[in-house]
C-alpha cells in the first residue's frame, strides 16, 4: 500500500458513512415504489407502551447526568496526557517519572474531591 | 495472481478493501445476532430458531435438516424482512437526525476495523508482518478516538425521536459510556508502558502489543492477561459497558425503557443499530484478544512462529497467514460467546450501581493499577 495509512483511515470513514446511507436509500426506494403506504394514526404516534401518550415528550430529567459529563471532560483531558507519557516512558529520566506521578496525584485528587463533595453518588 | 490489484489507483484499492471489510463485518454481525438467539435458547433449554429453510436446500437429505435445525436461514430471512418491510418515519420525530443517527452508529464500528490487525505472516528474514488495513502508529488511540464517536448516534437517536423512553435511554447511555471510557483508557496504559522498550520509537500499535507477547523467554512469551490481570479485568468490564451489553445495557433496558434509544425505530434503521452493536462487540473482542490474549499466538509461551515450525509450514507465508487469521478469529469468537454467556447469566445492574462501579470502583482501581505498573516497570528497567 503506497498511500498514507491515515488517508486510508479517512477514506474508510467516508465509505463507512456512505454504506449505511446507500442501504437506507435502497430501503426508502423500495418503500416508495413497491409498498403501498398504509399510514395510520397509531403508527405515527409516540410509543408509550401501547397506551395513549400523556403530556409533552420534553420531560424533565436529572441534572446529575451533566455533572458526570463535566467530570468526564476534566478527567478525559488528563487521561489524554497520560498516553504520550506511556509511549515515551522508558526513555524518560527519573525526574519525568516523578513529575508524571505528581500529575497522576492531581488526577486522583480531583477524583477524591468529587467523591468527597458527593458528586459521584447517584441520588 | 493479484498483481493487477496493486496496479490500481490507491483510492480504488482503498475502496475495494473497504467494501471487502464491510462484506465481512456485516454478515458476521448478522451471524452474531443469530448466534445470540441460538445460544440463549440452548442456555434456557429451548430449541431456538429452527424453522426457516430455502426450498432446494431442504431436498438435501441430512445436511438440509441439520442446517434448518441450526437456524442459519433465519439470518437471511431476518435480513430480507428488515430491508423490505414498510419503513414508516413517525410524524413526531426530527427527520434529519432521526435518519442520520443509525448511519452514524455504523460509522465508528466499521472504521475502527481498519486499524485492528487480524493476522500476521513471516517474511524471508523471519520478521512478523501484521495483516492490517491501515498500519498506523497510534493504533489503539485511533480505536478509542473513533469508537467513542458512537456515543453521538445514541444521543442523536434519543433526542431526535421526540419521545420519552428514547430520550431517557439516550441520556443514560451517554453518561454510562463516558464514565467507562476513562477506566478503559487508563487500564490499557500499563500495556504500552511495558511494550515501549528503550531505544525504539514509541508506538501504540496493536500489532506491536502482539509482537511483545510472542517473544522468547518466560516474561516475553506470557500473555498480558497473565502479566496484568487487573488491567485485563478492568478493560473487560469497561468493554461490556462501552458496547452497551448486558449487564450494562442501560441504553435499552427493555424492562423499564421499552427499547431505550431505539424505541421509535423500525425496519432497516433499527437493524443498523443492531449491526453496529454487534460490530462493536466483535471489534472490542478483537482489541481485547490483541492486547491481553496474545493475538494470533496459539498458546501462552507458544508463539505463532513456533507453531508454524511444529506444523512444518514456516516457509509458506500464505499458510502461516491463514493460520494466524484462523487462530485470531477463533479467539474472537470465543470472546463473543463469553459476551453472550454473561448476558444470559447475570442480571442487569441498576443505574446507580453502574455509576458507582464506574466512578468509585473501576476508576480508582485503574489509577492505582497504573501507578503500580509505572513504578514497577521503572524499577525493573533502571
Amino acid at each position: 500500500m503506497n498511500a498514507h495509512p491515515y488517508a486510508f483511515l479517512a477514506l474508510f470513514g467516508a465509505v463507512a458513512v456512505a454504506f449505511p446511507l446507500i442501504l437506507l436509500a435502497v430501503a426508502r426506494l423500495w418503500f416508495r415504489f413497491f409498498q403501498p403506504p398504509k399510514p395510520s394514526l397509531d403508527k405515527g404516534a409516540v410509543y408509550e407502551c401501547g397506551i395513549a401518550p400523556s403530556g409533552d415528550s420534553w420531560i424533565q430529567f436529572k441534572a446529575h447526568y451533566y455533572l458526570y459529563a463535566i467530570l468526564f471532560l476534566i478527567f478525559d483531558v488528563e487521561v489524554l496526557f497520560l498516553l504520550p507519557f506511556a509511549v515515551a516512558f522508558t526513555t524518560l529520566p527519573g525526574g519525568a517519572l516523578v513529575a508524571m506521578l505528581v500529575f497522576l496525584l492531581l488526577l486522583a485528587e480531583g477524583l477524591v474531591w468529587a467523591w468527597h463533595r458527593g458528586h459521584l453518588e447517584w441520588k | 495472481m493479484f498483481d493487477f490489484f496493486f496496479q490500481l489507483h490507491p483510492v480504488i484499492q482503498g475502496l475495494a478493501k473497504g467494501l471487502a471489510v464491510i462484506m465481512v463485518i456485516f454478515p458476521l454481525a448478522g451471524a452474531c445476532s443469530l448466534a445470540e438467539r441460538k445460544v440463549s435458547a440452548w442456555m434456557q433449554g429451548r430449541p431456538g430458531p429452527n424453522r426457516a429453510i430455502v426450498p432446494w436446500i431442504a431436498w438435501i437429505p441430512l445436511l438440509g435438516v441439520f442446517l434448518q435445525k441450526l437456524g442459519v436461514f433465519h439470518l437471511m430471512s431476518d435480513g430480507g424482512k428488515l430491508l423490505f418491510k414498510e419503513e414508516p418515519v413517525p410524524g413526531h420525530v426530527n427527520k434529519f437526525y432521526f435518519i442520520l443517527a443509525p448511519a452514524l452508529a455504523i460509522m465508528p464500528a466499521f472504521t475502527t476495523v481498519t486499524v485492528v490487525p487480524f493476522g500476521a505472516y513471516f517474511d524471508a528474514a523471519g520478521a512478523a508482518i501484521p495483516l492490517v488495513l491501515a498500519d498506523v502508529d497510534i493504533g489503539l488511540l485511533a480505536v478509542f478516538a473513533v469508537s467513542s464517536l458512537g456515543i453521538y448516534s445514541l444521543i442523536l437517536a434519543g433526542w431526535a425521536s421526540n419521545s420519552k423512553y428514547p430520550f431517557l435511554g439516550g441520556v443514560r447511555a451517554s453518561a454510562q459510556l463516558i464514565s467507562y471510557e476513562l477506566a478503559m483508557t487508563m487500564s490499557v496504559i500499563p500495556v504500552f508502558l511495558w511494550i515501549n522498550a528503550p531505544g525504539q520509537p514509541g508506538t501504540m500499535s496493536l500489532a506491536k502489543a502482539v509482537e511483545f507477547q510472542s517473544l522468547p523467554g518466560f516474561w516475553g512469551g506470557s500473555w498480558f492477561i497473565l502479566l496484568m490481570p487487573l488491567s485485563a479485568l478492568i478493560f473487560l468490564i469497561s468493554l461490556f459497558a462501552e458496547t452497551n451489553r448486558h449487564p450494562f445495557d442501560m441504553a435499552e433496558s427493555e424492562s423499564d425503557l421499552v427499547g431505550g434509544f431505539h424505541t421509535e425505530y423500525g425496519a432497516f434503521k433499527w437493524s443498523l443499530f443492531f449491526v453496529a452493536e454487534y460490530s462493536h462487540m466483535i471489534i472490542g473482542s478483537g482489541v481485547f484478544v490483541l492486547l491481553f490474549l496474545g493475538g494470533w499466538n496459539p498458546l501462552p509461551w507458544v508463539p505463532l512462529s513456533t507453531a508454524a515450525q511444529l506444523l512444518g509450514v514456516a516457509g509458506l507465508p500464505l499458510v502461516v497467514g491463514v493460520l494466524s487469521i484462523v487462530i485470531f478469529l477463533a479467539k474472537v469468537v470465543a470472546m463473543v460467546f463469553f459476551f453472550m454467556w454473561v448476558r444470559w447469566t447475570v442480571p442487569r445492574f441498576r443505574y446507580d450501581q453502574i455509576m458507582k462501579l464506574g466512578w468509585q470502583k473501576l476508576l480508582p482501581l485503574s489509577i492505582a493499577n497504573l501507578l503500580f505498573y509505572a513504578i514497577a516497570i521503572a524499577v525493573i528497567q533502571k
